[in-house]
């Protein structure tokens, strides 16, 4: 039987990738997430986790050095944050046009500059067209089950794709939580082994990332986008699998008290559970609120998305990231473009907050819901605002 | 390459458009990048070989007679051996329209 065990979250990641019985890990610390990485050094060093420990001099190089096992067949993890992940922006891509299941845990940060090395979602964001399959959680119980997950989904030979499971720096990082473990056994069974089909070998020699001229290029992105496109409904079937042997439930948009909701939240990662306590006592006053969490942020959830606010009229969404210059927080440009096409859509009202750090509490959500419903009523001549400003 | 690469759908690459036949960059034809062309003048070639030690492209081949001469199918008319012939054996002209 499982048990719970009081642990901060990054150790816990770090066991999570124990379980999963990686094969080898490459990775450079960075802060919020030197913890998981630190954790997996331990683990290695003690000989409790036979992998290969790979330590790098970069980022850009931990990525690399990923690549590299996977293309082996090796079952492979890393974990990074802020100007960490920044920095292995271009092997991201390489990664998923290669289809190389990577795992990788991202402990959300601020970008420089000012240097910030506290939470928000400026990493993720400027990550979002890479290729890899993303997943929010909100808390270190979702971090654990995801990181199973995220094995399990990108290795399956019909997806091939690596996964970014996204905790929020500080946030949850570094929360200690009770955490309910799966017993090695069961996990044994629901994460198969990896098999590349054509991996790197010898005696059956392949070109992995080989030169493509224009006249094949678009084709290779065509299969990219198909097969990213299909791992939807493999998430999906994971899922639910992971439900029925381990009794915990995940989807792509994660409702609360959303149905009958004329005004709606949207937000992501551990604010949402933030949000859902606002919501709780707005309700108690009779107020028609709810909250929907969006936890799979790539391939994004079209239709579980128009699915949830189909009878709200008023639809708030909560970045923790600007585009600067542009249409604000991308998920609220990304959800407004969902919408656009709906014959019946909510009035989609965009605010920035909880940026490098800075706390959104109960009261702060209840403000962000009231101002949000005010602006749907009047209008307004901004694209978003920044909620908690000192102006 | 069952097909020849202008004819391949996206269906047809192998995953990550991984090249599983080992070799196959020789049916790459490079020589439609040249805009200018080597011609070997076999009155003044010597036959030393110096052309297809400085090719970068190694597609200068010796013919039955011993001569060197370009594959034009991958030279690309970079004119390094033209530069390097101590005979002067190699001009370099511009490819007609």
């Amino acid at each position: 039987m499982a048990k719970g065990v009081g642990i901060e979250v990054s150790l816990a990641v770090a066991e999570a990738a124990k379980l999963a019985n990686v094969d080898a890990v490459a990775a450079y610390p960075i802060t919020p997430q030197t913890h998981i990485v630190e954790h997996l050094a331990e683990l290695v060093a003690n000989g409790e986790l036979d992998a290969a420990y790979i330590p790098v001099e970069s980022e850009h190089s931990a990525m690399s050095a990923c690549l590299g096992a996977s293309a082996v067949g090796a079952r492979t993890f890393t974990a990074t944050a802020g100007q960490g992940l920044e920095l292995m922006h271009e092997v991201l891509y390489v990664a998923s046009s290669m289809r190389l299941p990577v795992v990788m845990a991202v402990a959300n940060r601020a970008l420089s500059a000012p240097l910030s090395v506290w939470g928000d979602h400026s990493d993720v964001m400027a990550v979002r067209d890479t290729g890899w399959i993303q997943i929010f959680v909100e808390n270190g119980q979702e971090a654990v089950d995801n990181v199973l997950c995220a094995f399990r989904i990108g290795e399956d030979p019909r997806v091939l794709l690596p996964v970014m499971i996204h905790l929020d720096g500080f946030h949850l990082s570094h929360m200690i939580e009770p955490i309910v473990f799966p017993e090695q056994s069961e996990v044994d069974k629901f994460i198969p082994p990896f098999q590349h089909p054509l991996p790197l070998h010898p005696d059956r020699p392949v070109t992995m990332g080989a030169f493509a001229p224009p006249i094949i290029y678009s084709e290779a992105k065509k299969a990219q986008e198909v097969n990213l496109e299909a791992s939807r409904g493999i998430i999906l079937q994971c899922w639910d699998e992971f439900g029925k042997t381990f009794k915990r439930y995940y989807s792509p948009v994660e409702c609360y008290h959303s149905d009958d909701a004329k005004v709606l939240l949207l937000t992501l990662g551990s604010f949402s559970e933030t949000a859902m306590t606002a919501i709780d006592k707005m309700r108690g006053e009779g107020k028609s609120v709810g909250v929907i969490r969006l936890r799979l942020w790539r391939p994004f959830p079209f239709a579980e998305i128009r699915q949830a606010v189909r009878n709200t009229e008023v639809l708030i969404v909560l970045d923790r990231a600007i585009s600067f210059g542009g249409p604000g927080g991308p998920v609220c440009s990304e959800v407004r473009s969902a919408l656009y096409g709906e014959d019946k859509k909510p009035k989609v009202i965009g605010f920035v907050g909880g940026l490098g750090g800075r706390d959104v509490t109960p009261a702060g959500f209840e403000e962000i819901i009231n101002k949000g419903i005010e602006i749907s009523k009047r209008g307004s001549d901004r694209e978003f605002e920044i909620f908690g400003v000192r102006e | 390459m069952t097909k020849p690469e202008g004819m391949l759908t996206w269906k047809d690459l192998n995953i990550g458009s991984i090249v599983a036949e080992p070799g196959n960059a020789s049916q790459y034809q490079t020589g439609d990048w040249r805009s200018q062309r080597p011609i070997f003048d076999s009155r003044k070639c010597i036959k030393c070989g110096i052309c297809y030690i400085f090719c970068p492209e190694g597609c200068i081949e010796q013919n039955a007679e011993g001569y060197f001469e370009a594959n034009l199918f991958y030279c690309k008319g970079c004119g390094i051996c033209a530069r390097e012939c101590w005979a002067k054996a190699i001009t370099i002209v511009p490819e007609e329209e």
